[in-house]
């Protein structure tokens, strides 16, 4: 069953086509990846699924179970459960990681905060009282950001680049919570050019020049992303659809 | 039962209500122009003398003195109206140590200033710290004008925090300048947040004229409505090895309006200043972030602010 459908989403920013008639089906309970090189649209797309701030103007519509969420803000989304993990993401002067990952909670359990940091290998008793600030680094706010969205528990979940910045280690804490995330039944969307985590998905989209050129299983993705993608010259030109068939 | 000015001073500044009958803590409390609850540990000395409409303070730390706990000090006025002066001449001695927590309180100002002239002379090796925490009362009647001159002496510390978080600010006008010899530390920050037609000021100004002489000058200010800020922090190093960092950050809001100057100087090639400074709206990456944990725009803009202030 779908929980989210995209249906021919188009963007332009300042006269260029950025998106052009994207659509697809997020499935509940699987991991997607949304997989192409820098400057597919990747990104863009997850920005216009969570509704950021000049990625609104859209053409198309976005489906979250049913209902058109094409006209609700970041928040309104946030709170029918769609949740976005960004690449780099904010830091914050003052406020606590204990307050951060807790934000999103429905009721405030000091209990789930501890859970959730632990999720993602950060000691509670070190972490909770420490800023989510410029002192910590790259790879412990990626995981205060994924602690962040486990503790809100929503059903479904973008991940934008989550390998990104990270040492091993990380990555294979990473890829063990997406993993649980999936085993309770959480969607996952993420937003990749690694191969390494398009092999922790499901299904694939593979996007090239601002539009999705094939859909499939990740195992069927993944040599072809591997052969053609990860060497492509034609810097996202031109676009060929079905790739797997022809 | 008549409650006391101490008593109603310490309900108003939030302060633990038995810390004045302790006896490892010393404290003062002055009312108006009136001392109303004072009391020293070994070491310090706290002299007060009256004046028209205030009084003046003299503190004494004597050499070697490490006060355990922090000295407890409340500057307040109950009355509705009036003028406070407070002149305060703070001598920290050689290899003494002092933390300061000062509560400034003003709950039912209609028309008030509170003028604080402060030299503070902080010897060698010595250490002060001063932290001062205004609550004020939701009218807009008060003026906070705290003025002072600080010298630090050779490896000498010294730390102010200035926080007005709670009540309206009014008009405050801060104005402090140190001067800092080799080896010593100054760090002043400050954390205003102001509404209405609130009005702050600050000037802070640091000269690092000793070798390897440290200093910061922080300032935090929100402000909304049309309430308005303008922060000129100067910091200039002369001396070899001296190093200094000045970093504004001013959040604006509804018509509110903001200015910050700052001006660093080095007159040494082998000194070294930075400095940063935001003004404007609030971040929009830390906005969506939180928008995107089920917060509404307000809140999130809140918790943000909140954080910087903290």
């Amino acid at each position: 069953m779908g929980i989210l459908e995209l249906k021919n989403i188009g963007l332009s920013l300042n006269g260029k086509t950025i998106l052009d008639s994207v659509s697809l089906d997020i499935w509940q309970g699987h991991v997607h990846a949304l997989v192409g090189t820098n400057g597919a649209g990747k990104s863009t797309l997850a920005s216009v699924i969570m509704g950021l701030e000049g990625y609104r103007d859209i053409t198309g519509d976005i489906f979250l179970n049913g209902e058109r969420i094409n006209d609700l803000s970041i928040d309104e989304r946030a709170r029918k459960g769609i949740s976005f993990g960004w690449q780099e993401p904010a830091r914050y002067e003052g406020i606590t990681i204990e307050s951060f990952v807790s934000a999103g909670m429905k009721e405030k359990n000091k209990d789930a905060i501890q859970s959730a940091l632990l999720q993602v290998g950060l000691n509670p008793d070190e972490y909770l009282h420490r800023s989510v600030d410029s002192t910590l680094s790259g790879g412990e706010r990626k995981k205060v950001e994924l602690a962040s969205i486990i503790a809100m528990d929503p059903p479904f979940i973008m991940l934008d680049e989550p390998d990104s910045g990270i040492d091993v280690g990380t990555l294979q804490k990473m890829s063990e919570v997406i993993k649980e995330l999936k085993n309770k039944g959480t969607t996952i969307l993420l937003i990749t050019h690694s191969l390494a985590v398009l092999r922790l998905a499901d299904h694939a989209f593979l996007m090239c020049n601002g539009t999705i050129i094939e859909k499939a299983t990740a195992d069927k993705i993944i040599p072809y992303f591997e052969n053609n993608c990860i060497p492509c010259d034609h810097k996202n030109k031109p676009t060929t659809k079905g790739v797997l068939q022809s | 039962m008549k409650i006391d000015d101490a008593t109603i001073l310490s309900k108003s500044a939030g302060i633990e209500a038995n810390i004045l009958k302790k006896n490892d803590i010393a404290h003062l409390f002055i009312n108006h122009d009136k001392v109303v609850g004072i009391h020293a540990v070994p070491g310090l000395d706290i002299k007060t003398k009256p004046i028209e409409n205030g009084l003046d303070i003299r503190v004494l730390l004597k050499k070697n003195t490490n006060v355990a706990h922090p000295v407890q000090m409340c500057f307040g006025m109950i009355p509705k109206k009036g003028i406070q002066r407070i002149n305060m001449d703070v001598i920290i001695e050689e290899h003494a140590s002092i933390d300061v927590i000062a509560h400034c309180t003003f709950p039912n100002a209609v028309d008030v200033q509170h003028i604080m002239n402060a030299t503070i002379s902080i010897k060698d090796h010595a250490s002060y710290s001063y932290f001062e925490r205004h609550v004020h009362g939701q009218k807009s009647g008060i003026t906070v004008i705290p003025k002072a001159k600080i010298t630090l002496g050779p490896y000498a510390r010294y730390k102010t925090d200035f926080e007005l978080l709670k009540g309206r600010v009014g008009v405050i006008d801060i104005d402090y300048e140190t001067t800092c010899a080799s080896y010593s530390t100054l760090e002043m920050n400050a954390r205003i947040n102001a509404t209405h037609n609130d009005t702050v000021k600050i000037r802070e100004v640091g000269h690092l004229t000793g070798e390897h002489a440290h200093g910061v000058l922080l300032s935090r200010v929100a402000v909304r409505d049309t309430a308005n800020a303008s922060v000129f922090s100067e910091l200039t190093a002369s001396a070899a090895y001296a190093r200094g960092h000045v970093d504004c950050k001013e959040i604006v809001q509804d018509y509110g309006t903001v200015s910050a100057i700052p001006v660093v100087k080095v007159n040494h090639p082998k000194a070294y200043i930075t400095h940063e400074a935001s003004l404007g709206s609030v971040d929009s990456k830390q906005l969506q972030t939180l928008m995107a944990r089920g917060l509404t725009e307000d809140e999130a803009t809140d918790m943000i602010i909140q954080g910087l202030l903290t």
